[in-house]
C-alpha cells in the first residue's frame, strides 16, 4: 500500500469534531499510512481514566451520530491503534494541567509528547486539526 | 482449506463494516472469503477501494433490496 504519513491534531472536546479525526486516524492508520494523533486541551479529557463520557454536539448531526449507530470516537481511535498501528499522543501541556499521570491514561495511548516533538514529527507530514 | 465467514454490518455507519471487515481479515488466513452485509452507502464505495490499497480481492459486490453483498478474498 502507498504510505504517507498523517498527523492529526485534536484540541475540540466536541462530538462531531472528536467523530472525523476519529474516522481519519483509522481509516488512514488501516490503509497503510503513517497516522500520529496529538491529543490537546478538551480531546484529551475523553481519554483518561477509560472515561465514558459523552462529548457535546455542536449541531443537528452531532445529535443524529448519537442517536445511530454509528462508531463509537474512542473505538475508532483505538482500533486505529490496534489495527492500524496508529501512534496516539497525549499532549504534555494538556497532562500537566490536568494533573493527569501516564497511569491515567487509556491502554491504547503513547506516553506524553510535548509540542516540539510533535512539531517536528509532523514536519513533512500531513496535518489535519479538529 | 478457505473458509468462507458472514460479517453482518447492517445498521452500521461509516467506517464501522469496513472496520468490522478488517478485524476479521485480519485473523482469517490466505484465501479466505469474508462477505460483508452492509446497509451504508457510503462502505460500498469505501470496502471496494481499500480492498485494491491493501492488495486483496474483490469477488463480488451486489445490492440486493437495500443491502449490499460485498465479498473479499484475503489474498495475504
Amino acid at each position: 500500500m502507498a504510505s504517507n504519513k498523517i498527523s492529526i491534531v485534536v484540541v475540540s472536546g466536541s462530538r462531531e469534531r472528536l467523530q472525523m479525526a476519529a474516522m481519519m486516524a483509522s481509516v488512514g492508520a488501516v490503509s497503510g499510512n503513517d497516522v500520529t494523533v496529538f491529543l490537546s486541551m478538551n480531546a484529551l479529557l475523553y481519554f483518561l481514566n477509560e472515561s465514558s463520557e459523552t462529548a457535546p454536539a455542536e449541531g443537528q448531526v452531532g445529535v443524529m451520530i448519537a442517536e445511530k449507530n454509528v462508531p463509537p470516537f474512542k473505538q475508532l481511535f483505538q482500533q486505529a491503534a490496534e489495527l492500524g498501528d496508529a501512534k496516539i499522543y497525549p499532549c504534555s501541556m494538556a497532562m500537566d494541567l490536568l494533573g493527569a499521570e501516564v497511569d491515567d491514561l487509556d491502554p491504547y495511548l503513547q506516553e506524553p509528547w510535548g509540542l516540539t516533538k510533535f512539531l517536528s514529527h509532523a514536519s513533512d507530514a500531513q496535518v489535519w486539526s479538529f | 482449506m478457505a473458509e468462507k465467514m458472514l460479517i453482518d454490518a447492517r445498521g452500521s455507519f461509516c467506517p464501522g463494516p469496513l472496520m468490522e471487515l478488517i478485524a476479521k481479515l485480519k485473523s482469517g488466513q490466505v484465501g479466505d472469503e469474508f462477505e460483508v452485509l452492509s446497509s451504508d452507502k457510503g462502505s460500498a464505495k469505501d470496502i471496494p477501494e481499500w480492498v485494491e490499497k491493501a492488495g486483496h480481492e474483490m469477488v463480488e459486490s451486489r445490492q440486493d433490496k437495500g443491502v449490499w453483498h460485498i465479498t473479499v478474498r484475503k489474498m495475504r
